[in-house]
């Protein structure tokens, strides 16, 4: 590794404390942005030429506070002198070296730096934009490319999400411990939000938002690095490591969807695996389960499972059942009516997917789902009509061309 | 003398390798140690997964069990255990038999599942 790009990882990894530090001093994203981005240039400058300091985001927060301050300074010659409210904390400028191992300030500065992007008035791809700019320090334009926009227009959706977080009350306090408890809980679904925003992508499109599941997976960790003792957190980066480890395996060259019970299971990444397994393991023993947990779990045994017939569809049909009481939804159903197909027979499962269509009457994967159902049961001329609707509905060329593989098939079939 | 070798890095930075950079230096690494291997010098090789997944069982009445790594600079490591268990709540087990076993003063065991193991051609 060259000197730049470790000093480039080093950046990267001490951004979220950094930034999360200079926004409690400054009180103000853009300033806070600015100061740390001063810092990143001086220790461009300066970090070859004497070696990296031994605490990376301590000497950013120090350098960048600084700078801050002059720049303000300087500014208040033209100008009148800024609010005092405006600048927190000036008197301790001194003491700030000694901060440095306070590792729970820092906890709770990274958690507001992540939470102020998930402002509730944000739609979803907004909050994800947000914290890839300002958490991750992605430029616009890798951000763009993730989201398969054009640079001018993510950066104009990035301005106005932070024009709405500015306008928000942000508390500066430290939290008190139910506060602390629904900002991690935002943050854990922003998190997983973020990682489907890639995971779901279609199989043209994985390559260009593979990052984002990359940099979910970054984010989960530091959260879990914060917040140590957290079963839900252990939960969260385990299903995301699991899920992602499967990402090699589940396209085709083509672009073409592979399912789970045809994917090569060589290809999965094992040490992906390995971390997923250690974490469900350990968030298992706290005994508190919870959603993140449970889908964990479920992808656990996939994982486990060397070959598709190996998959112990009994355990994973009482996980959906659990999960079903943490967190009802007809796609948990649907979810569990697979695993109730392998182990009960086709028409076990339509009966348990029959109440389901009202409410999934617009998801494409009900129907391929009842659609494979009813082939099973030979029930050819239904399965066609629900693999038609889920053409219909699909969101990506991949699902359409995955689905429209089963109605060829169906068509051959019907002439032999 | 036999000497272990304690590698020390920034999580962050290695952890946010591509796998094609972090397969690249395990090659370069092994050229190292397959040379030391054919010479019987090589003991065991371990590759620890993240602090994030440690737990640390720390000594005194009670062997308290605590989700983390190791994080006083008071205490020096001592040295280290690789054993083979099913869960974590065995390998928890173990690390309170040690402690128990060696119950004066304070310490703690961490325990770091182990990612990539190779069981070395040093003689025993």
């Amino acid at each position: 590794m060259t000197d730049l790009a470790w000093i480039n990882a080093a950046l990267t990894s001490a951004r979220p404390q950094a930034l999360g530090a200079l926004l409690r001093y400054f009180r103000d994203l853009d300033t806070a942005e600015e100061a740390f981005q001063e810092a990143c240039l001086r220790a461009l400058k300066t970090w070859p030429r004497n070696g990296p300091p031994r605490e990376p985001a301590s000497w950013l927060i120090f350098v960048g506070r600084n700078a801050a301050i002059d720049a303000v300074r300087r500014r208040g010659r033209q100008e009148p002198l800024p609010e005092e409210a405006l600048i927190s904390d000036l008197d301790d400028a001194e003491a700030d070296m000694a901060e440095r191992l306070d590792g729970s300030h820092y906890r709770d500065d990274i958690l507001r730096l992540l939470f102020i992007c998930c402002h509730p008035d944000l739609p979803a791809t907004q909050q994800i934009a947000l914290a890839l700019r300002i958490v991750s320090g992605l430029s616009v334009a890798q951000i763009a490319r993730a989201f398969l926009v054009g640079e001018a227009a993510m950066e104009q959706r990035i301005t106005r999400a932070k024009q709405r977080i500015a306008a928000a009350e942000v508390a500066f306090d430290t939290p008190g411990a139910v506060e602390r408890a629904d900002r991690l809980a935002v943050v854990a679904a922003m998190i997983y939000l973020f990682f489907n925003e890639g995971y779901s992508a279609g199989g043209g499109q994985a390559a260009a938002r593979a990052p984002l599941c990359d940099e979910a997976i970054r984010l989960a960790r530091l959260l879990l690095r914060l917040f140590p003792g957290e079963p839900e957190i252990m939960g969260l980066t385990a299903l995301l490591l699991l899920q992602h480890a499967r990402a090699p395996a589940r396209f085709e060259a083509t672009g073409a969807i592979v399912l789970l019970d045809d994917q090569e299971r060589g290809l999965w990444n094992r040490k992906m695996i390995a971390e997923g397994l250690a974490l469900i393991d350990k968030a298992m023993r706290h005994r508190r389960r919870g959603p993140y947990q449970v889908q964990a779990a479920i992808a656990a045994l996939h994982a486990r499972a060397a070959r598709p017939e190996d998959t112990e569809w009994a355990e994973i049909d009482l996980l959906y059942a659990a999960l079903e009481t943490l967190q009802p939804s007809p796609v948990v159903t649907l979810n569990r009516a697979v695993a109730v197909a392998k182990l009960r027979g086709p028409a076990a499962a339509l009966d348990m997917i029959g109440p389901l269509e009202p409410r999934l009457s617009g998801y494409f994967n009900f129907f391929g789902v009842k659609g494979a159902f009813l082939l099973q049961l030979g029930r050819r001329d239904d399965a066609r009509i629900a693999f038609d609707r889920a053409i219909a509905l699909a969101n990506t060329a991949a699902e359409a061309a995955h689905i429209r593989l089963h109605l060829d098939r169906l068509m051959r079939d019907g002439e032999a | 003398m036999r000497y272990a070798i304690l590698c020390y890095d920034s999580e962050d930075v290695v952890g946010a390798w591509s796998k094609q950079e972090d397969d690249a230096t395990m090659v370069r690494l092994a050229v190292v140690t397959n040379d030391l291997a054919a010479q019987g010098r090589l003991g065991p090789v371990a590759r620890l997964l993240p602090t994030t997944a440690a737990t640390t069982v720390r000594k005194g009445r009670e062997n308290l069990v605590i989700d983390g790594p190791f994080a006083e600079t008071k205490e020096q490591l001592l040295g280290f255990y690789i054993v083979d268990c099913a869960t974590l709540d065995e390998a928890i087990e173990v690390a309170r038999s040690l402690a128990r076993a060696n119950s004066q003063g304070v310490g703690s065991y961490e325990i770091r599942p182990v990612g990539h193991f190779r069981p070395g051609t040093a003689p025993a």
